[in-house]
């Protein structure tokens, strides 16, 4: 992958970091005993803490402290066993109390990694800065009214987890591995359900051009993108944005921009401007948060496998290359698919027909593993009748679409079809010999030096068997009988 | 530290409070009495004394993850100055 763009009077490098809001997966909000379920009719799921309401104080929900401690670990990340809550200043309308409660100097994450699982199989480690929890805000709806903005406050005081990158990735492809791993890792640990649609996965953007070698340069910072899809797209607009300035002689301001997926653009947040005036300090309603050593322990001891441990016993287990090893465990029900069909058979053929034909299949009929037509025990049934040479590699392509269409396992089909693969010699000779017969001037060419006839044959006495010969079979014989 | 009348505006801004031009040089000599006050705590030593965070030796209590309020949208909503199906309502705030 060439990291580089070219400029106008030579090359320039993208700098990107990305700060993720990861919606935590919780029944009750992070200071409050409200709801947390998507999609309630408005302001049904909130409490008078969350509504701002004066005197009401902030009680901290264990699971959400253990989810965020929970997704640190699974960044290999150091957790700080005394963390501070601190009240970050603004003003907005879905923000009832003003502030939101957040951490700032003190986080309860502090530094990790992330692997990088590159198209060509090598692996790419890129730092995690920290992570911290901090309150949701409310949701404002603009377009229900002429004059008026809707407040729905169901989502304030949900937890949410901050996760900042070092500004370590270098293209917007590696962005989006970033996030794909990071989506992947969440819901693996079942800490945030890792949606981008409804609004649980958010990401800002960071970034900056730079001439190789030379310091950062200044960066801009694009809020809250919500898809993978547009991340990318988001920096490949803004660096080129970027470029343009500076080969112009101009200078980057350092500013909040906005994402237009319709127009494909970035644009300036004016209203921003004082963003950055936060105006920090410690929450007087919440002591410092403490944690318990053997507590963090006994989390650590119950964490899944997580995607790079299950990606390593993939490969070591079944021999996978190191990129289709990724591509199975991104999604934790492809993996236990896979490792179902592949359970006690041949796994390089597991592989191939899982990775293959079914992926293919579903990528065709818009579904995935978890509502596919065809179980993984189906899937596997249909390997085992490879593998006992009941088919061929060609006649098991068939049997897979009619498993498809009509559901019943391969076994039935073999049988009601009369698809078995003939690998009886005796039936095999009589079809070639009735080949040859046929088409006795074309053997005289074969013999008289035209190899490439001997496809042809081939082609002849599976048509003659309707596809059923064994091919390896078909070969052996004819050699032997045109040799 | 000191702040100046530009200062002040700045923080009014930031808090929403409306403070009239002849107004800030007032305020900046007060608040710079403020905090002179508070530099006073400068000159003690507190280089061997952890750092204290609340007035009492107490832990944050925390709360088991469960739904045990919402689902009284009247009461939430009872001093709305506006509300229409449910939301509040305010004057539209868009980009």
């Amino acid at each position: 992958m060439n990291a580089l763009i070219d400029g106008t009077n030579g090359p320039w490098e993208m700098v990107i970091g990305l700060e993720v809001h990861a919606q935590v997966t919780s029944e009750a909000k992070l200071f409050s005993g409200a709801a947390t379920a998507f999609g309630a009719p408005p302001n049904t799921q909130v409490s008078l803490v969350d509504a701002g309401f004066p005197g009401m104080l902030p009680v901290i929900n264990a699971r959400c402290v253990a989810q965020a401690v929970r997704t640190g670990l699974g960044l290999k990340a150091t957790i700080n066993h005394h963390s501070v809550f601190d009240r970050k200043n603004y003003f907005y309308a879905d923000l009832p109390q003003g502030y939101q409660i957040s951490q700032y100097l003190q986080p309860i994450v502090g530094k990790g990694s992330l692997i990088l699982d590159m198209p060509d199989g090598s692996s790419r480690e890129i730092g995690i800065t920290r992570l911290h929890l901090e309150q949701d805000a409310g949701k404002s709806l603009h377009d229900q009214h002429p004059s008026l903005s809707f407040i729905d406050l169901n989502r304030s005081g949900i937890a949410l987890m901050e996760i900042v990158s070092e500004p370590d990735m270098r293209t917007a492809e590696e962005a989006g591995l970033y996030l794909t791993k990071l989506r992947a890792i969440l819901r693996y640990l079942g800490t945030c359900d890792g949606n981008m649609e409804e609004g649980s996965m958010r990401a800002d953007v960071n970034v900056s051009v730079r001439r190789p070698g030379d310091a950062f340069g200044t960066r801009c910072e694009i809020k809250n993108v919500n898809s993978i899809r547009f991340v990318k797209q988001a920096i490949e607009y803004e660096a080129r944005r970027q470029i343009a300035i500076l080969e112009d002689g101009g200078t980057i301001h350092q500013e909040t921009r906005l994402y237009d997926a319709g127009k494909g653009v970035t644009r300036s947040m004016r209203s921003k401007e004082d963003a950055h005036d936060y105006r920090y300090f410690p929450d007087p309603d919440l002591l410092p948060l403490v944690l318990e050593p053997a507590w963090v322990e006994a989390l650590k001891a119950d964490l899944p496998e997580l995607p790079d441990e299950k990606k390593a016993r993939l490969i070591a287990d079944y021999g996978l290359k190191p990129y289709d090893a990724w591509v199975l465990v991104a999604e934790r029900e492809q993996a236990a698919f896979f490792e179902a069909v592949a359970r006690g058979r041949d796994a390089r053929l597991a592989a191939s027909w899982v990775m293959g034909d079914f992926f293919a299949m579903l990528n065709r009929l818009g579904k995935t593993v978890t509502d596919s037509p065809v179980s993984a025990d189906a899937l596997g049934g249909l390997l085992d009748l490879i593998a006992d040479n009941t088919l061929s590699g060609r006649l098991a392509k068939e049997v897979f679409e009619a498993m498809i269409e009509t559901g019943q396992p391969a076994a039935a089909i073999v049988e009601e079809r009369g698809l078995r693969q003939v690998t009886d010699s005796g039936a095999i000779a009589g079809a070639i010999d009735a080949v040859l017969t046929r088409n006795a001037d074309k053997v005289a060419e074969y013999r008289a030096g035209k190899d490439k006839l001997f496809g042809f044959f081939v082609g002849q006495v599976m048509k003659a068997t309707a596809g059923k010969a064994n091919p390896a079979a078909v070969n052996e014989l004819l050699k032997a009988r045109l040799g | 530290m000191s702040v100046d009348p530009e200062t002040v505006k700045r923080i009014a801004r930031l808090a929403r409070i409306r403070v009239d031009q002849d107004e800030l040089a007032g305020f900046a000599a007060e608040l710079n009495g403020i905090l002179g006050f508070i530099e006073q705590l400068a000159s003690v030593p507190v280089d061997q004394v952890p750092a204290m965070t609340s007035g009492v030796d107490l832990a944050l209590p925390w709360r088991a993850d469960q739904v045990t309020d919402g689902g009284n949208p009247e009461i939430v909503l009872a001093n709305a100055p506006g509300r229409m199906e449910g939301f509040y309502t305010v004057p539209k705030v868009v980009e």
